[in-house]
């Protein structure tokens, strides 16, 4: 069963920056345990560009699909036996990122 | 021989858990191990009167439930999808390491009370699933419309299977964490019986209290030695006992220290207190007890007293010492008030209810007590203010209504 696990930011309140070579460690586990399936960090939301072609011609537009001070700072594809095995590991990424976390399951 | 319909009644307070449950781990899927368990208990109304009693009920209704289920998956021809779709997962470890625990219902009552659910969905799905009431009976309990509770447990159901939470009894190392989670659900369904909410709604359901009690004892025959499964069923035993001196004919709530204490149910209030000196020597050989064991303790003093000025405020107050250092939590703080007053006086009682003001300010037990407070120093003015304020924000019709009459003894 696989997992998308979001890494919530917050704009007002955010998290320390010194969390990558923990969460590097944390990714290593997660490789050994058979867990990781695929794992990216994001760029700042100004970095974002909207395309939307469902009119008459494709319209671009900068920044991000929604404006809020919670965003997507990166993201994690677990594979997982079941929620309980997901929940305790993003119990544990949640520290290791020093950030929320997010566990949704693929349909 | 017994009345078939009687039969059947019984059969569903006491095997309604149980048949759902062996569905649930058969065909891993809660829908269709409701609705077979439903058509179960409909064929059972229809066939035992005429058939008679069958000699073991319950596994007559797990029997006839999965025929019911197997009907169904043929029925919508769709096996190999639902079997497929039945990604609940199931506990394939070998019982031992849990085996003492290693019971159907229990791993149901986890799945309904998984953290990742809401509270809410929680409590319906506990009701439903394990406690067998109908989505009807629910909604009434929490004053929601039916078709709400139904899409609740509806999409609490859809969340177990999409998001795969697992159908099985919590690790050792987490069950502790866990099974606290199943004790809150459990009191929050005694207390909304307990002090039901609403204009409309009669002041005590006892449907709901006895409810929570007859499930609070099914975890004990499973959990048996664990100390806060043990203190909270005592705790709702020692409260339940009460009920029959809680309101008046006139629907009007009695407070404990004018309660006719012969009115008491006598026999819970034994049951109460052998659970609750269990935890004592327990306590005494050294596990540290939790707060519903201490909560427990503290009912059981008051009910140790035969005459509401016997009572051992010391031993209550000592109690809420050690409560407050595990949950220091300003209700507490409050309720602690109470015993402080008895044994300190109003003043320094109120000194520290006015205290707990910045946090309480829209909790109408805050506002009651300051009210007792205030009128038991002669301030009278503040104290009819205190209780205006009180009954604005009570929402139990038995408490509004004593709350009123206090009100209107000041002058």
């Amino acid at each position: 069963m696989q997992y998308l696990v979001s890494v919530i930011d917050d704009k007002d309140n955010p998290g320390r920056t010194d969390r990558q070579p923990a969460i590097s460690a944390f990714n290593e586990r997660l490789i050994a345990e058979g867990y990781w399936v695929f794992a990216g960090g994001l760029a700042d939301t100004e970095s974002a560009t909207v395309v939307d072609n469902r009119g008459e011609q494709a319209v671009f537009s900068d920044g991000p699909f929604v404006e809020s001070k919670e965003y997507l700072a990166g993201v994690w594809v677990w594979e997982v036996p079941d929620l309980d095995v997901a929940l305790k590991l993003a119990t544990e990424a949640s520290k290791v990122c020093d950030r929320k976390i997010e566990v949704r399951p693929f349909r | 021989m017994m009345d078939a319909r009687e039969a059947v009644t019984r059969a569903h307070r006491e095997e309604w858990a149980r048949v759902v449950a062996a569905l649930t781990r058969h065909f891993g899927d809660l829908d269709l191990a409701e609705e077979a368990a439903a058509e179960a208990f409909a064929t059972a109304v229809e066939r035992w009167p005429a058939d008679g009693v069958p000699p073991n009920p319950g596994a007559w209704l797990t029997t006839t439930a999965t025929r019911k289920a197997i009907d169904r998956i043929r029925r919508e021809n769709k096996r190999d999808d639902k079997q497929k779709e039945a990604r609940m997962v199931h506990d394939d470890e070998p019982p031992g390491t849990l085996a003492v625990i290693d019971d159907d219902r229990l791993r149901l009552i986890f799945t309904c009370c998984h953290p990742a659910l809401a509270v809410e969905a929680r409590v319906a799905l506990t009701l439903r699933m394990v406690g067998g009431l109908t989505v009807r009976e629910i909604a009434r309990a929490f004053l929601v419309a039916e078709t709400a509770m139904e899409r609740r447990i509806t999409r609490a159901k859809a969340k177990i299977k999409a998001a795969r939470i697992p159908y099985r009894v919590p690790s050792a190392e987490d069950l502790p964490a866990r099974v606290s989670g199943v004790l809150a659900v459990l009191f929050l369904v005694f207390n909304e019986g307990y002090l039901a909410s609403g204009s409309g709604a009669d002041p005590v359901r006892d449907d709901l209290t006895a409810e929570a009690i007859r499930l609070a004892r099914l975890i004990r025959a499973l959990l048996p030695d664990d100390g806060e499964v043990a203190g909270l069923l005592a705790l709702m035993l020692l409260i339940e006992a009460r009920r029959p001196a809680r309101v008046t004919a006139g629907g009007e709530l009695v407070p404990l220290q004018e309660q006719d204490r012969g009115a008491w149910d006598a026999e819970l209030v034994a049951e109460g207190h052998r659970l609750v000196r269990e935890r004592l020597a327990a306590a005494a050989a050294g596990v540290a007890p939790g707060r519903y064991q201490i909560l427990a303790a503290i009912n059981a003093v008051h009910t140790s007293a035969r005459d509401a000025r016997d009572t051992d405020w010391s031993q209550i107050l000592a109690l809420y010492d050690q409560l407050v250092r595990l949950d220091p939590s300003p209700i507490i703080a409050l309720n602690r008030a109470v015993a402080v007053a008895e044994l300190d006086g109003a003043e320094v009682a109120l000194a520290a209810v006015d205290r707990l003001e910045p946090k309480l300010a829209g909790y109408h037990a805050f506002h009651a007590t300051r009210a007792d407070l205030l009128r038991r120093l002669g301030r009278g003015q503040e104290s009819r203010a205190a209780y205006d304020k009180a009954i604005e924000l009570a929402g139990n019709t038995a408490e509004t209504a004593y709350l009123t009459r206090r009100r209107d003894q000041l002058r």
